[in-house]
């Protein structure tokens, strides 16, 4: 296709990579909170929950500033990754995909934890007397009842890393080939004359892209609903 | 190897305070709901824990909460058969059957079970295609192929319609004699107990109110009310002398013979037969041309006084203790009291097939 430019694909082919990766790396830890959330009543339980949902609420902007001065070269995570390990996360896709990662974060654990709480706590308990600990029946039981929900906060989580823009631009700017992601390369076409077509092709890109996510993301959970024999 | 078991807690309504011993064969729970029966299956399998208990099998410890002790569950090496099977509806039956096996126990041990519970046909199917029926011996399978020291069973028939329950409980029979451990069944269903129970432990609001062999508990006149009037009634062993032509099989107990509609069980094999109470006339002279077959001399032990118009009358037949229910009028114009002779009689087709299960 040649309505869009060598740079434009390039905007697309990281978006999905920085989508990929963010839901790769978040989803274990919004498993672990999930479940954390779903099975555990402790002090700051709402606390926690709250956190979680912090990126859903708070202007994207500030959320990047905050993701800027804590994993910025100067942060204090950001220094000891760069001293300890080498790895830069700011103006870097790596940074990217952290910041579309915190945005997507509240809702793979929504998803997630709702299909925690939904999986049949009694089967667990069968599996206990089967011999299976704790262990065993988290990863035998627990998990695959709430493999739906899984795939499905995957998805979602894919999707708003797709979209994500306020935070990423904050966070690590708008750098042709390293940081320019769909979202951005919307908002720079938008400020260039004449840049209207190759606008229009982009959010084409992202409707069609975010509707697909949205769409398997409906039909893989309840295929996956049906095999496990909960649909 | 048997289970002893003492619990105490307070659930705030009713108090639980009770302990017994299962040796092995099958040790019945029986009570009205929400006498505490589940509570107590559920500390044993360390699903509950009660302010106070102490489990233990064999010599092994499961939970002694004064020593600070309380095993999980995945520690005690119990097998659990829940009311509701609660198969994992994400295997197939073979996947269920095959959970708790993990290394241990061999293919033999595998085949014995599937072979047992009659399960060959089930093994590729997914739970969802299961009748309750089959559901329930798939999990009856598991928890036995988790190879278990005692296992648990809470009301296993209690959601399945009678055809389904008449179809699983040879198997329980079969289970009850080829497995040596405790088997600790929970039931309010009368039928169930007599037919399956080698012990029984009567429990009202979290007490538990008599145990022994089933035999005893089952000819105990003071007993009677708590199990049901109507269903009350002793349990008799036997042996299959003969099946005849006309239909009937021919059941030798201690104190004579007992005619019954053909018996599933080789002639020789031993059987248990549930009287009950209702079903029995009594009569003091040996009655003439009646179209009752079976007429056993017996002799009254007790005379057990209900609030109503009936009486409980304990006999004895040879060894055998029977339980007849007539009223009080008769009991009076026949001047029943302790000692006197008289002939108790039966007819045969009031015992039903499922009150005759071989032992």
């Amino acid at each position: 296709m040649d309505i869009l430019g060598p740079e434009e694909w390039q905007a697309v082919g990281l978006s999905l990579r920085v989508a990929f990766w963010a839901v790769v790396w978040s989803l274990p830890v919004a498993l672990a909170v999930a479940y954390v959330l779903a099975r555990f009543r402790f002090p700051g339980h709402a606390l926690l929950n709250a956190l979680v949902h912090l990126p859903l609420v708070l202007p994207p902007v500030a959320t990047g500033y905050l993701l800027l001065i804590t994993f910025g070269r100067q942060g204090a995570v950001g220094g000891f990754l760069e001293s300890a390990f080498g790895l830069t996360l700011a103006f870097r896709w790596t940074g990217a995909a952290l910041a579309a990662a915190v945005m997507g974060f509240p809702l793979m654990v929504r998803a997630i934890r709702l299909s925690i709480e939904t999986a049949d706590r009694r089967l667990e308990q069968a599996a206990g007397t089967l011999g299976a600990g704790p262990g065993r029946v988290f990863l035998t039981v627990t998990l695959p009842l709430a493999l739906p929900g899984i795939i499905a906060g995957s998805i979602l989580g894919f999707a708003k890393a797709m979209g994500e823009f306020g935070a990423t631009i904050t966070f690590v700017s708008n750098i042709p080939g390293e940081t320019r992601t769909l979202a951005s390369a919307i908002y720079t076409f938008l400020q260039v004359p004449g840049g209207e077509m190759t606008v229009g092709v982009l959010i084409g890109v992202s409707l069609v892209v975010s509707l697909l996510a949205l769409l398997a993301s409906e039909a893989l959970s309840r295929a996956v609903a049906r095999r496990i024999g909960l649909g | 190897m048997g289970l002893s078991v003492g619990i105490g807690h307070d659930f705030g309504r009713f108090a639980l305070d009770m302990a017994f011993e299962a040796p092995d064969g099958v040790t019945a729970l029986f009570g009205q709901s929400g006498a505490g029966k589940t509570s107590v299956v559920n500390a044993v399998a360390g699903l509950f824990r009660p302010d106070r208990a102490r489990i233990v099998v064999g010599d092994r410890v499961l939970g002694d909460t004064d020593k600070g002790v309380w095993l999980p569950p995945h520690r005690r090496g119990i097998g659990y058969v829940f009311q509701d099977a609660r198969l994992f509806p994400h295997m197939s039956v073979l996947g269920n059957l095959s959970y708790g096996t993990r290394g241990r126990g061999g293919r033999g041990d595998f085949a014995r079970v599937v072979e047992m519970l009659g399960l060959g046909d089930l093994t590729g199917r997914r739970p969802r295609d299961l009748s309750g029926g089959e559901k329930q011996r798939v999990a009856i399978g598991r928890a036995l192929l988790s190879r278990p020291e005692v296992l648990l069973m809470d009301e296993p028939l209690a959601s399945l319609d009678t055809a389904r329950r008449a179809e699983i409980l040879p198997y329980l029979e079969r289970l009850r004699d080829e497995m040596r451990m405790p088997i600790l069944y929970v039931s309010h269903a009368v039928e169930e107990v007599a037919r399956l129970a080698t012990t029984v432990v009567l429990i009202d609001a979290g007490q538990v109110v008599a145990t022994g062999a089933a035999e005893d508990v089952f000819a105990d006149p003071d007993l009677a009310p708590r199990l049901g009037l109507a269903e009350a009634g002793a349990l008799l062993t036997g042996t299959v002398t003969a099946h005849h032509a006309d239909g009937l099989s021919e059941i030798a107990l201690s104190g004579g013979s007992l005619f019954l509609p053909r018996v599933d069980a080789a002639p020789g094999g031993r059987v248990r037969v549930r009287i009950e109470a209702q079903d029995v006339i009594l009569s003091r002279d040996r009655p003439d041309g009646l179209s009752a077959l079976n007429i056993l001399p017996a002799e009254v032990v007790a005379v057990k006084q209900g609030e109503g118009p009936g009486v409980i009358v304990q006999l004895r037949t040879g060894e055998d203790l029977i339980l007849a229910r007539l009223t009080r009028r008769s009991a009076e114009a026949l001047a029943i009291r302790p000692g006197t002779a008289c002939h108790a009689v039966v007819k045969s087709v009031a015992v039903a097939r499922g009150n005759v299960t071989r032992l």
